[in-house]
């Protein structure tokens, strides 16, 4: 079936910006990136649009179709009616570079930050051994592709820009947690971390993140209720706490 | 345009969505769908069964059932010189009541304490009660916001010990349902009462278990697995249950105000219990 559809694209850059109308043909099977390019191709040469492998893959299509974070390349056009007006609106939660791209800097700044993998102390490279059920955790969390959706829908940061400083954002408390599940990670200040770098008691824990990861990570109940049950054992039980001066054992 | 509007229906985005770097954009979100449907469900529904908890635990009446030993899980351990005798199983401790005092006083604090500081209710005020945020993608109305960091919020790390003293009050409730099997002349008996407190029970159990400290105590805690087969296994057990720890918290509200629903019209002669044997 082909019909022309009503879209509506936000074009601008941080000077100011609106949403501009543009009816374009729409055929069985695209996706929303689909369009995207169609109006490029035809109506508006100059539009910015940052893409790469068209496959929900490479994470770099990140924009809000009618006012949710999505992948444009694995949104169906067949989610909408075809008289619904589809709204295309770069990531609300970052600085708008141009059109519907934007400056996903923050991300990175937050990823340099997390201290990289520990290898365990004497134990030669390649003499790694793990069992499958010690690794399988942290594997979920590997399926990031860091599409920064979750960093984008996050509250903390999208309705407060001032908490950026202090808030590393849902991915990157799951890159926490997987280091923290590692069995070989050699570091054992990881939960420490989280709370005190990357503010993870700013999470309310109210799952909007899980709502939006393409790769359906179940970021909030597996990657940070759990750190944050690690956090409350070194820093907020007093239980645990004589525990450790009693025996003086770490953690 | 930026949104700078504090005052009126339109909430302050000038903080986050329509600060001055991001896409100039006035809506405060521009989804499509009913997003408002859920928080004002969750907030209608919370709403109705905190007043129905309050309006029946402060009458202190109906909520036990001589008969075949039935008392409302609202109001056990029932420990008040107030309370029928029959109901009094862990003695006495406490004088009369004064009017309006529920009779399970000692531990309807430390029930609440686990609800409200049970991470799934925890999202659901958040999101209802506070709109911290209403829905994904909705602009929050508030201009500050420091999460579970600061005094009184920090205080949701210490859920791990209203988890135990649920399992008590767990116990305490498994203990009232075996009463239940109690028949008019005092021998054994099963009536629809004992059936929906057995039920109720399990469900509490299964609430309980499902909880994300009690999957972190069990096992998530760990760092190897391998070395700890049987935590393992434990833990496994209770993810699973996690999953649907959701679902969990709302059936047990429902199974808690059926019960003391329950019991309360039977206790007040509005419905004669059905009995299955004795
Ligand atoms: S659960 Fe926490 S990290 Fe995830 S979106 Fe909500 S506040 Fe942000
Ligand atoms: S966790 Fe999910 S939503 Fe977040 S960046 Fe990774 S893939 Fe995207
Ligand atoms: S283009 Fe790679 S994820 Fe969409
Ligand atoms: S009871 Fe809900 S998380 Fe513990």
């Amino acid at each position: 079936m082909t019909y022309d559809a009503h879209f509506r694209v936000w074009r601008g850059d941080q000077e100011g910006g609106d949403l501009v109308d543009y009816t374009v043909e729409v055929n069985e099977g695209e996706v929303v990136l689909d369009i995207i390019h169609r109006i490029q191709a035809t109506q508006a040469g100059d539009l910015a649009v940052r893409w790469n492998c068209k496959a929900g893959k490479c994470g770099s299509c990140s924009a809000e179709v009618n006012g949710r974070p999505r992948l444009m390349c694995m949104t169906r056009m067949s989610t909408y009616a075809a008289d619904e007006t589809v709204t295309v609106t770069p990531l609300r939660a970052f600085p708008v570079t141009k059109d519907l791209v934007t400056d996903v800097s923050y991300n990175y700044a937050k990823a340099r930050q997390i201290p990289a993998f520990a290898p365990p102390v004497g134990v030669a490279p390649g003499e790694y051994r793990m069992q499958q059920v010690d690794v399988e955790r942290s594997q979920e969390f590997r399926k990031c592709i860091e599409c920064f959706l979750c960093q984008d829908t996050c509250h903390v940061v999208r309705d407060h820009e001032d908490n950026k400083e202090a808030f590393a954002g849902p991915r990157f408390l799951i890159r926490a947690a997987e280091l923290d599940m590692h069995p070989l990670d050699a570091r054992d200040d990881r939960a420490d971390f989280a709370r005190d770098e990357q503010g993870i008691g700013m999470c309310n824990i109210t799952k909007c993140c899980t709502e939006v990861c393409p790769e359906h990570i179940k970021i909030t109940d597996n990657g940070i209720i759990p750190m944050k049950e690690r956090v409350a054992d070194r820093r907020y039980d007093p239980v645990r706490w004589l525990g450790r001066t009693i025996t003086r054992r770490k953690a | 345009m930026a949104q700078t509007d504090v005052g009126g229906s339109a909430p302050d985005t000038a903080s986050g969505v329509g600060s001055p770097t991001r896409a100039r954009i006035a809506a405060r979100t521009l989804r499509t769908d009913r997003w408002w449907v859920e928080p004002a469900l969750t907030f209608t529904l919370l709403c109705l069964w905190l007043l129905y908890a309050l309006i029946r635990t402060a009458s202190q009446r109906a909520y036990f059932v001589a008969e075949y030993h039935y008392l409302s899980p609202f109001s056990s351990p029932c420990l008040t010189a107030s309370c029928d005798p029959a109901a009094r199983d862990f003695g006495t401790w406490f004088g009369k009541f004064p009017p309006f005092v529920p009779f399970g006083l000692l531990v309807l604090p430390f029930l609440l304490g686990f609800r409200l500081t049970c991470y799934y209710y925890r999202k659901a005020y958040y999101r209802s009660f506070w709109l911290s945020p209403p829905a994904c993608a909705v602009a929050e109305p508030h201009a500050t916001y420091t999460g579970e960091t600061k005094f009184p919020l920090i205080m949701q790390n210490l859920h791990r010990y209203f988890f135990f003293a649920a399992i008590i009050v767990s116990l305490v409730n498994t203990f009232d349902a075996v009463k239940a099997f109690h028949g008019k002349d005092g021998g054994f008996g099963i009536g629809l009462g004992t059936i929906i407190m057995v039920a109720n029970v399990v469900l509490l159990w299964a609430y309980t278990a499902s909880c994300h400290s009690c999957r972190h105590l069990i096992g998530g805690r760990l760092r190897h697995f391998s070395k700890h087969p049987v935590r393992y296994k434990l833990w496994t057990q209770v993810s699973r249950l996690n999953t649907r720890h959701m679902q969990l918290a709302w059936t047990t509200l429902a199974s808690l105000l059926v019960t003391d629903a329950y019991i309360g019209l039977v206790a007040s002669g509005h419905l004669t219990d059905l009995r299955l044997f004795n």
